[in-house]
């Protein structure tokens, strides 16, 4: 069955505390390299048939992500 | 004049919001929020709690509840809706009401007594303040940083969108101190804090929270 997925991250303006929370751990574990984190969300949907995208791009911004505050990456198997 | 309550799976406060509405001399009608059925209520609380574990996140899949749709067209239509904590959450994803609430700042949950400013005293559920009042009344919760982009804050605080702001101290690092906000008719209002935990001297920090209850039936009988 064709696997969808859809990544929800927070759009760029919007604060991550959680991501920078990472950061700060990464940082006591001697990770100094790592400059940024920003921690999001990974969806695999399994659909019968050949996704729509249409459809997929609705069910994403319709309840997946909230348009308000986060963006969605589609990817679908042909990407 | 009857007042819903709506019980969500996870609700945790939607007993104390019927006790205030009790308090305040009205009649508390409870809701389901699988059913189609607003029982001809004047107006609706969404009370505080996790609805579906805040899964997805926090106040999403309640959103999408059959009920919470019916209020959604009725709101749009004038009916007074008040949602309190998880309920704001709810309003937010329902998008009747701007902005977005997300974890708290500082990752912590937050549960104190909390001072609050009444940005507007001419809403369906602020009438009985004066604006610019203080009033006291719990706050709790883990997911309740108001955000939203800064150009969409701009525009929420110029159509003078923020009903009620904290002061002495912002629990949760909600932007600009927006503790609540109001829709454009003013009719719909969401907070963080809860003014149901404020409604009696034996069980609340003060009774300031009596007043959402009380500013509702004047609403409801000039609309």
């Amino acid at each position: 069955m064709p696997r969808v997925v859809v990544d929800v991250v927070l759009k760029p303006e919007i604060s991550d505390p959680q991501g920078q929370a990472v950061l700060g751990a990464l940082g006591r574990l001697g990770h100094d390299g790592v400059r940024s984190v920003r921690q999001g969300k990974h969806f695999v949907l399994e659909v019968e048939g050949t996704p729509d995208r249409a459809e997929l791009q609705q069910i994403a911004e319709t309840l997946l992500a909230n348009p308000v505050i986060e963006d969605v990456e589609l990817h679908l198997p042909t990407d | 004049m009857r007042i819903g309550v709506i019980t969500f799976p996870g609700s945790l406060d939607d007993v104390d919001a019927a006790r205030a509405v009790r308090l305040a001399e009205a009649e508390p009608v409870a809701l389901w929020h699988a059913d189609h059925d607003l029982k001809d209520v004047d107006a609706v609380v969404l009370p505080g709690g996790f609805s579906y574990g805040d899964y997805l996140r926090a106040g999403a899949i309640a959103a999408r509840a059959p009920l919470v749709q019916d209020v959604v067209d009725r709101a749009r239509q004038g009916m007074p809706v008040l949602g309190i904590c998880n309920g704001f959450q709810v309003l937010c994803e329902a998008g009747l009401l701007p902005g977005a609430l997300t974890r708290n700042g500082h990752l912590h949950f937050r549960n104190r007594d909390q001072a609050l400013r009444i940005e507007r005293a001419d809403t369906a559920w602020t009438q009985d303040y004066e604006p610019g009042q203080r009033i006291v009344v719990p706050v709790k919760n883990g997911e309740g940083r108001y955000v939203a982009a800064p150009a969409d804050l701009d525009r929420i605080q110029g159509e003078g969108r923020v009903a009620v702001r904290y002061v002495e101290g912002n629990p949760n690092g909600s932007m600009r101190d927006i503790a609540g906000v109001t829709s454009e008719d003013g009719r719909v209002v969401g907070l963080m804090p809860h003014p149901e935990h404020a409604v009696e001297d034996l069980t609340g920090p003060s009774t300031d929270g009596l007043g959402f209850f009380t500013s509702v039936l004047k609403a409801v009988v000039s609309a």
